[in-house]
């Protein structure tokens, strides 16, 4: 399947990623490429398979319910691009 | 003292055991390398302070007889791996300044056990590339070079810095991850030793995420025993990655030596592809003598589902990639480009802060994920995963360990293929296989080509059984007799 500009602006909004309009093309032309390379996996027969997540077989280990670490705010708060007072700042998300 | 930085990991500790010399003179003859080796851009960050301080703490611990296993060696360290207190990038402008407050538990294990850590290692972006040139920070240089040429090449990638540092003496040993071929394939390149062992041998706490299900760290070194030695100390289980198997963690080193009689080889005639130059046909043949001089059986096998392995990797690893770096949203951590509102905020942070390949691999990601494409691209690729992990059962039950060539070329010159990202990706095709089924691979340098340049061969393990790994590259290592070194040009 080939994707063309205005699929590749919907997948780059779903993804949060700016792309500029003169770059859309370029784009939908490199992940056409990609995605008709990858469509030879329709040849192989899956029937009755079941998809595979994880190489490992067991469950998922449950661990205690408890506390093992925190009161480390100051170093949680250490990489923000902006903090103030305790808390990180961000633009406003609702009007 | 000029050539402590030319000793194998496992002659250092031998002569630091004798006190022929100190961690700090071992590690100052590596800070001195590095000052004169920045034309080949392996390191990002240099912490000569705090690898002092490491080493004259080695020194004191040796003096009073509690010496760890690798007490005074000095290590770099991927950019991958988050160091309390020292940057981080990933190879990426996005994390901006962010500086670690913890320690990834592979490189804590390893401070653990007495090394010294020497610096952080150049990468490809988010570790996906195969040649080191997608990082933010510029290409690394691979310190071999063509006989009688002044190009510079590629080492491979995308532990392209810790592949050269190894390569070029600046470090004993360095650690790597490998998502589809990221250990093996600059290992290759560089005429070094990689392993990437089996699936959740090596904690992926603190190591920054590409595709979890198949990230796997190993280290990168001069020689298989050095890889045993290290790998050791790197692997066991932690609480905190749970993936992480419960699995006791042997004395990989002993397992180097091993005899190899009566055990069964494969050669899987999948691996034998299309336009393969005849120099790597070559090196597979002479490894197949050399192990069957050392009394094993060869077996030829089949995994029909190889030519699959890569197409179904650009669905997986992406898909996987895209919900990890969804992270990077410029709120918490990394840098921040403001726009209008909130999602302009992230759209423009992540355009900035993201190179082109990683934007890429987030597109195919995202649209293999949306609603309508799901069943189609992701669960028919990780149905064909299945696939491919069946054929390696199958062929287990045949044979030991399986032999292949690690990379379908020599090191190839820096800028030389990066038009066309389908050809790049086709740099992992032999490697990317162990990635799918979670096994163990170790690439062990094999001889040069004609043009002078290093060649590797892949030896895959059945899981957890990284001893016959060591055990059957221990002896191709003996047999290629490898003792070539690139010339200095830096």
């Amino acid at each position: 399947m080939s994707v063309d500009a205005k699929t590749v602006r919907r997948i780059a909004r779903l993804a949060r990623l700016e792309v500029a309009d003169d770059k859309l093309d370029h784009l939908a032309g490199e992940l056409s490429g990609i995605l008709r390379w990858i469509e030879q996996l329709n040849e192989v027969d899956v029937s009755g398979i079941a998809p595979m997540a994880s190489v490992e077989d067991v469950q998922t280990p449950m661990r205690d319910d408890v506390v093992t670490d925190g009161e480390k705010r100051d170093a949680v708060l250490a990489n923000a691009p902006r903090s103030e007072e305790g808390f990180f700042v961000m633009p406003k998300a609702v009007e | 003292m000029g050539t402590l930085n030319k000793l194998t990991l496992a002659g250092a500790l031998k002569g630091l055991e004798a006190r022929d010399f100190s961690a700090r003179e071992l590690t100052q003859a590596h800070l001195d390398a590095m000052e004169s080796a920045h034309a080949l851009n392996a390191y990002l960050v240099t912490t000569s302070e705090q690898a002092l301080a490491m080493a004259d703490a080695s020194d004191a611990r040796r003096a009073k007889g509690e010496a760890g296993p690798l007490d005074g060696i000095p290590l770099g360290v991927k950019d991958l791996f988050c160091t309390k207190g020292v940057k981080t990038t990933a190879g990426s402008k996005i994390l901006g300044d962010f500086t670690p407050p913890y320690e990834s538990t592979v490189s804590d294990n390893l401070w653990r056990d007495g090394a010294v850590m020497l610096g952080k290692l150049n990468m490809d972006e988010f570790a996906m590339g195969s040649s080191n040139e997608t990082s933010a920070f510029g290409p690394v240089v691979n310190p071999w070079r063509a006989k009688g040429a002044d190009v510079n090449l590629v080492p491979g990638g995308s532990s392209g810095g810790s592949a050269s540092a190894v390569a070029a003496d600046l470090c004993l040993g360095a650690t790597a991850t490998d998502t589809g071929g990221s250990i093996r394939q600059p290992a290759s390149f560089t005429g070094t030793v990689g392993i990437k062992p089996t699936y959740g041998r090596c904690s992926r706490y603190g190591i920054v995420a590409f595709a979890s299900s198949l990230d796997q760290a190993g280290p990168i070194t001069r020689t298989v025993e050095d890889a045993a030695i290290m790998l050791r100390s790197m692997a066991g289980h932690d609480p905190k990655d749970s993936t992480s198997l419960k699995a006791d963690v042997p004395d990989f080193a002993a397992a180097c030596t091993r005899s190899l009689k009566g055990m069964r080889i494969g050669i899987p005639k999948e691996y034998r592809v299309d336009g393969m130059p005849g120099e790597i046909e070559k090196i597979w043949a002479d490894g197949m003598d050399w192990l069957r001089k050392e009394g094993c059986e060869l077996v030829d096998v089949s995994l029909p589902h190889t030519k699959y392995a890569l197409p179904a990797y650009y669905i997986i690893a992406p898909a996987e990639a895209s919900s990890n770096l969804a992270r990077y949203d410029g709120m918490r951590y990394g840098a921040r480009v403001d726009g209008a509102d909130l999602t302009q905020t992230y759209e423009k942070t992540r355009a900035a802060g993201f190179g082109e390949e990683v934007r890429r691999r987030i597109l195919i990601g995202t649209y293999v994920l949306s609603a309508g494409f799901y069943d189609a691209y992701y669960i028919r690729a990780q149905k064909v995963r299945a696939r491919i992990t069946e054929d390696f059962k199958t062929v287990f039950e045949q044979c030991d360990a399986l032999l292949t060539p690690t990379a379908p070329s020599a090191a190839f010159g820096i800028g030389a293929r990066n038009n066309d990202p389908l050809q790049m990706y086709l740099n992992d095709i032999f490697t990317v296989t162990a990635n799918l089924a979670g096994l163990p691979g170790i690439s062990v340098p094999a001889a040069l080509d004609s043009t002078g340049l290093p060649l590797g061969l892949q030896v895959i393990g059945k899981a957890l059984d990284e001893e016959t790994c060591f055990a059957v590259g221990g002896a191709l290592e003996r047999a290629a007799r490898f003792d070539a070194k690139p010339g200095k040009w830096w």
